[in-house]
């Protein structure tokens, strides 16, 4: 495709920050040749890769050009070659359903998670509801209690919109004494951005009549652990949504099948899941999990509690942990960056461990508390690399460095952690997860993240 | 107040979707039936009652596999018997050093637990239980006796250990 940009290719090869970061414009030129992005994950084997059985095949004549291919299908699925792009979970050993499972962040492009790798969180399972016995009870300081039947909400009128949801948990390998080894969404995987459908909760809340003493709304879903926690009803008001499609499809079951609230840019905690009460109060309900859990212990003993929005964060999905550049050479860097508190307004790159640092392109479309993906190009030398990315939302709110996200928080809150994520990549292009602050400490005392889930 | 001001801020709750209005009316009755919730005053609590003395027993049987003996040392929450306060460098969060509320345990522990079998223990169990995490807290006495009236008006030591960021916020606003 011809692009009319004019850019002198002399210019936009010169570097615009150090370690061979290069004009973000570089890869709308036409014509201009770069070696492929290769890059293999060295932790999960890739079994189709290094199958015995594999026979080279001649590419210009390849034996599925001469036979029938596989028949139609009723719901497709990835390609076989595609297996090692999957969730990784980690769940309490005595509770199969108590634990996460993050989205392969690493493996993914764009900005939409395909809905079968869209994180989980469960407090006891997934329940496989049956929707025509599933209801939404409305009440408290409302005028008209009622029932709403799923038969019922899929008759109101429905919005759409792309927003990401962030367990309140997400990158908590980050507060540890040594960097996490885990591929990029194994680590901060506890965020997945989705097309969300459903019907706006101010809409029905208007219809029940929610008096003026209502300041919260407190919820509750219809899993084995009834999970209940306590919302603002100006959020709620402001653009809650009642969501029952994602991607287009009504959700999946671990995603809240048949009902679950969306609040956009706030704790994933919050979108309750397998919704089933909203009961309007003046005060909250103080349930464990807006007391006990989800509340950040602070130095001084005290513990931020309510911290709904999910700050400004962005990671480099690739390069990233444990992949591998294979020479020197041209390579694009990209990655996701989000805010709970509106759209990004800039993703900053360093290639030198934040000594320089060059603006990213940011690809269209770029939405309000949604994933934004950002790209920059980059000339590797074949030496020694430290990659960074910061973002800035357009609040004017910068992503902190770690060092200054643990001054200012300790390493004990657990949730909220959005600092800038450094890669390195070392002189045979293996690119691992470093710390480059202060607190570079190899530690057997960490906290073990395996045990925070309850 | 600040539900009126975003109303007149945000078009989208200004001017929103119309709905056909298909909710059918709930019955007080029904409501009672599903709302399983306990507020901190105290309002959802049911009638019954239990002691840390009865509690034992069903704790030993339900919740020692995951939450260990004495309420510490299981795969689940520690739930007592910190010896590590919340400024140290390995702050031990539990029901005695960091739950603000006790009326928490009883909401919680009525909705979802035992994890195995979720909201099969009786009300009277739920009280006996509830009583026995605050003695192994040392909050109330081995023969103390929870109920709707009591457990509210229990005073956790962490009542006052939270900052809320989400108020602090709205009044910067």
């Amino acid at each position: 495709m011809k692009n009319d940009v004019e850019i002198p290719y002399s210019s936009i090869l010169q570097p615009v920050a150090g370690n061979g970061l290069l004009d973000r414009r570089l890869f709308l030129k036409t014509g201009l040749t770069f070696s492929v992005v290769t890059l293999a994950a060295s932790a999960i084997p890739k079994v189709f890769a290094t199958n015995a059985n594999d026979q080279a095949v001649d590419s210009a004549s390849p034996p599925w050009m001469h036979e029938p291919g596989a028949p139609f299908s009723i719901y497709g699925t990835p390609s076989k070659y595609e297996d090692d792009v999957v969730r990784f979970p980690a769940a309490n050993r005595d509770v199969g359903g108590n634990g996460v499972s993050w989205t392969p962040l690493h493996k993914l492009e764009g900005i939409i998670t395909p809905g079968g790798l869209h994180f989980e969180r469960h407090h006891n399972g997934v329940p496989q509801i049956d929707p025509a016995q599933h209801k939404l009870l409305i009440h408290g300081l409302v005028r008209n209690p009622s029932f709403f039947s799923i038969e019922d909400l899929l008759r109101y009128p429905m919005q759409s919109r792309i927003c990401f949801v962030e367990c309140g948990g997400n990158s908590n390998a980050g507060w540890n004494k040594s960097p996490s080894k885990s591929e990029a969404g194994y680590f901060h995987g506890l965020v997945s951005c989705s097309e969300w459908t459903g019907v706006p909760l101010v809409t029905v809340l208007n219809e029940v009549g929610v008096t003026a003493k209502a300041k919260w709304l407190i919820t509750e879903g219809a899993d084995a652990f009834a999970m209940n926690i306590s919302i603002p009803i100006e959020k709620a008001m402001q653009d809650g949504m009642l969501a029952l499609y994602q991607n287009g499809e009504r959700i999946r079951p671990e995603n809240g099948y048949p009902l679950r609230l969306i609040l956009p840019g706030w704790e994933g905690v919050l979108n309750v899941k397998w919704l089933r009460r909203l009961k309007a109060t003046d005060k909250p309900i103080m349930a464990r999990n807006e007391t006990s859990r989800y509340t950040e212990l602070q130095p001084d003993g005290k513990a931020r509690m309510f911290t709904f929005v999910m700050e400004a964060k962005s990671l480099i999905t690739s390069p990233s942990a444990n992949m591998f550049l294979k020479q020197p050479g041209l390579y694009q860097i990209t990655g996701l960056a989000w805010s709970g508190r509106g759209k990004i307004k800039k993703v900053e790159i360093s290639a030198d461990g934040g000594k320089s640092w060059a603006e990213a392109e940011l690809q269209e479309p770029v939405l309000s508390q949604s994933f934004t993906r950002f790209r920059i190009p980059w000339q590797w030398n074949g030496k020694h690399a430290i990659l960074k990315s910061r973002a800035t939302d357009e609040t004017g709110y910068v992503q902190p460095e770690r060092d200054k996200l643990i001054a200012e928080r300790g390493r004990h809150g657990f949730f909220h952690y959005n600092a800038i994520v450094t890669w390195q990549v070392d002189e045979q292009g293996v690119v691992n997860h470093i710390y480059d602050d202060k607190d570079i400490t190899e530690s057997t005392d960490d906290i073990s993240i395996d045990a925070g889930w309850d | 107040m600040i539900t009126f001001i975003i109303a007149l801020l945000n078009p989208a709750f200004a001017d929103p979707p119309q709905g056909p209005n298909l909710g059918q009316p709930a019955t007080t009755e029904e409501i009672t039936h599903w709302d399983i919730g306990v507020m901190p005053d105290g309002e959802g609590l049911p009638e019954g009652k239990g002691t840390a003395k009865e509690g034992k027993a069903i704790y030993e049987k339900h919740c020692v596999a995951c939450h260990g003996p004495e309420g510490t040392g299981g795969t689940a929450d520690p739930l007592a018997g910190a010896k590590m306060a919340l400024t140290s460098d390995y702050p031990e969060q539990t029901i005695g050093t960091y739950w603000p509320y006790a009326t928490t345990i009883f909401d919680m522990t009525r909705r979802s637990m035992p994890i195995i079998a979720p909201g099969t223990l009786t009300n009277d169990e739920v009280y006996a239980v509830t009583a026995y995490l605050l003695y192994l807290n040392n909050i109330i006495g081995e023969n103390d006796e929870m109920n709707a009236e009591t457990l509210p008006k229990v005073q956790m030591p962490n009542r006052d250990g939270f900052i809320n960021v989400y108020e602090q916020e709205n009044k910067k606003k």
